[in-house]
């Protein structure tokens, strides 16, 4: 287990290193003047320019500006905007928010999702189960920007149930209805994938033996049938935090949430390089522990799994 | 030799104190092909402390019948379409489903023939049997382990102890059928179906798992149903042996009786197909033919087309199951020649 562990920490490094690096060059190396409208009308004076080149090494190869930054990533320095602003600073602030509102989202995705997969995966062809197949149909066809401009509009303008945007304080209250849309589609897919593994799982031999033992049948399915139905599901849960987070960027425009995904979009148009790249890198680690965290419950939630 | 219809099938005058009866059972399989008529009048008992030998071909109907009396039939597609399942004289096809879950476990107990797919692969065997303990019994965790340990020991599991916290994919198959057998006895059942336990093992492996059986059940003295397709097995451990074929009881007789005067051509073929030292080098003897297909069989007798015997009635006439002589019964139309033939 140890030892396992130690690999795939040790592959997560090159795995980190080539996707930062993309990142960086895919960022950095967007044509035109980096400085091209950063200081108003008259241009930036030739100081500052001077100071950013340096600071980011302009003038030197990609590889050399890569090495440097990631030489001050690990001492926490990401940087600062062209106004002076630590990115650092910027990211501490937005991803709590992105952060909050994906948490809401995977438990969104996973109560709802996880509970119609159940019901219709014993039940299959019956009312709730044809009700849950188009519904998730609706959800994984409709673009997220459709689901939230029509729930904010219906909950949030016409019948007025809801604040039409989430106020600065993140309330949780505040964020069911973006969870809802941000995990609306993923909740759509985890619902369709717990239907058919239950419904797989629920012809198996050891439900069968369950059953013959004599158990209510609340345990077979709850302990037995679910134990094992549960493991295409968690892959699927825990890839989603980051894909989620990644995805936000609709859902934080839609609702002015001050997250990530607004940041990044508002980098790019900007060319706060530093910026985009710095969040982005974040991100890139929160998939991989979120991979790597998947694959430990993998083998919890599978015995014959083995760590070798 | 009078002719008598056998106890319980019809019944009435069944002799009391019968601990299982199936009586006329049918089932069937419904698919988008059509009916598969799979039981057609099943009738067969088993008694406390007493082994019945269920014998027939893979699809025959007696695995299908065990799942009716445990009431884990896959249905759809399968569904009861007649006859009755008395446990202590009681049908439990007519119990309410809380009524049927606590016969399970604690009346009759089930042994499945894989045991790899037939236990949980993401629990501990030790937790498998202890949660009988725990949920059926209301025992706290120490002592459903400790139970469960008692069990796996008694199944001669060596090191039961720490084979307890094992998963089943960590034991050999013949320590899982042997686990099997302690998670199915671990409610102390009266009766106990045994479907095909021996065949997913090595022959060696096969004899232990037949002898530990024989001898659970008779120190428990409970009653056993063992389902198998091979007569070997069954000459050790069986009282009586019930001959199934195309979801119907062919022969009913003591093993003695049977393997001596077979009443039935199919089990006389069945016999001849052991293969025997005495004739090494020769051809096996195979019964020709192919078992009917359940969703037409054959009218008339549903063996004729492949008996060696048969005559233009066999094709016209199904032969009840009738009774000869004491405890025997066979439903062939020359039942009688063939068993004072010498």
């Amino acid at each position: 287990m140890g030892r396992y562990l130690l690999r795939r920490l040790l592959q997560l490094v090159p795995v980190f290193i080539g996707t930062t690096f993309l990142i960086y060059w895919l960022v950095w190396k967007v044509p035109g003047d980096p400085f091209a409208g950063k200081c108003g009308d008259r241009g930036c004076p030739d100081n500052f320019r001077a100071m950013m080149t340096e600071k980011y090494h302009l003038d030197q190869s990609i590889w050399v500006q890569y090495a440097s930054y990631m030489k001050n990533l690990f001492q926490g320095d990401f940087g600062i905007t062209y106004s002076g602003r630590e990115i650092s600073d910027i990211i501490m602030t937005s991803y709590p928010n992105t952060l909050k509102l994906a948490v809401v989202a995977l438990t969104i995705e996973a109560v709802i999702g996880l509970g119609a997969g159940v019901l219709t995966g014993l039940r299959r062809n019956g009312f709730l189960d044809n009700l849950v197949l188009i519904s998730t149909l609706f959800l994984i066809a409709l673009p997220v920007f459709v689901i939230g401009f029509l729930l904010q509009w219906l909950l949030g303008v016409k019948w007025g149930i809801i604040h039409p945007t989430v106020s600065g304080e993140m309330r949780m209250s505040e964020l069911i209805v973006p969870g809802f849309v941000l995990g609306s589609a993923s909740m759509a897919y985890i619902a369709r994938v717990a239907r058919t593994s239950i419904a797989e799982n629920r012809r198996a031999d050891y439900v069968r033996t369950a059953i013959a033992k004599g158990l209510p049948m609340r345990r077979v399915v709850g302990v037995h049938l679910l134990r094992n139905s549960l493991i295409p599901v968690v892959t699927l849960l825990g890839t989603d935090l980051g894909a989620l987070m990644g995805g936000a960027i609709i859902t934080e425009g839609i609702f002015g949430i001050n997250g990530i995904g607004r940041q990044v979009l508002r980098s790019i148009v900007t060319k706060e390089s530093a910026t985009v790249v710095g969040i982005v890198v974040v991100l890139v680690l929160v998939y991989l522990v979120m991979n790597l965290l998947v694959d430990l419950l993998y083998a919890a939630l599978d015995p014959r799994i083995r760590y070798e | 030799m009078s002719e008598q219809s056998v106890p319980g099938a019809d019944g009435s005058g069944r002799p009391a104190g019968r601990l299982l009866e199936v009586d006329d059972l049918r089932v069937e399989f419904r698919t988008r092909d059509g009916v598969a008529k799979v039981i057609n009048g099943v009738t067969y008992h088993v008694n406390a402390g007493e082994t019945l030998a269920v014998l027939g071909e893979s699809g025959s109907g007696k695995s299908v019948t065990a799942q009716t009396i445990m009431g884990i039939l896959d249905t759809p597609p399968g569904f009861v379409t007649g006859g009755q399942v008395r446990f202590h004289g009681k049908d439990m096809l007519k119990m309410s489903a809380e009524q049927r879950r606590r016969i399970r476990g604690e009346g009759i107990a089930m042994i499945f023939q894989d045991s790899l797919s037939a236990l949980n692969p993401v629990f501990t065997v030790g937790f498998q049997i202890a949660e009988q303990f725990r949920i059926r019994r209301g025992m706290s965790r120490a002592d459903a382990k400790k139970r469960s340990i008692e069990m796996l020991d008694q199944v001669k599991i060596p090191n039961a102890k720490g084979r307890y916290s094992n998963y089943p994919h960590q034991f050999s198959g013949g320590m899982r059928q042997r686990a099997m057998i302690a998670m199915s006895l671990a409610l102390d059942p009266e009766v106990l179906i045994a479907d095909e336990p021996t065949t997913a093992l090595d022959v060696t492996v096969q004899a232990q798992i037949m002898d530990l059986l024989g001898e659970l059940q008779r120190e428990r003295r409970m009653g056993m149903i063992l389902i198998t397709h091979d007569l070997g097995v069954v000459a050790d451990v069986a009282d009586r042996i019930a001959v199934m074929y195309a979801g119907r009881i062919v022969e009913e007789a003591d093993v003695y009786e049977l393997y001596a005067k077979p009443a039935h051509p199919y089990t006389l073929g069945l016999l001849n197909s052991i293969p025997r030292m005495d004739e090494k080098g020769q051809e096996l003897r195979t019964i020709k033919g192919l078992p009917p297909n359940l969703m037409n069989i054959p009218p008339g007798c549903p063996f004729n087309p492949r008996c060696p015997m048969a005559q233009p009635v066999c094709r016209e006439k199904v032969p009840p199951l009738l009774q000869i002589g004491s405890g025997r019964a066979s439903a062939c139309h020359f039942a009688e020649e063939l068993v004072s033939r010498d």
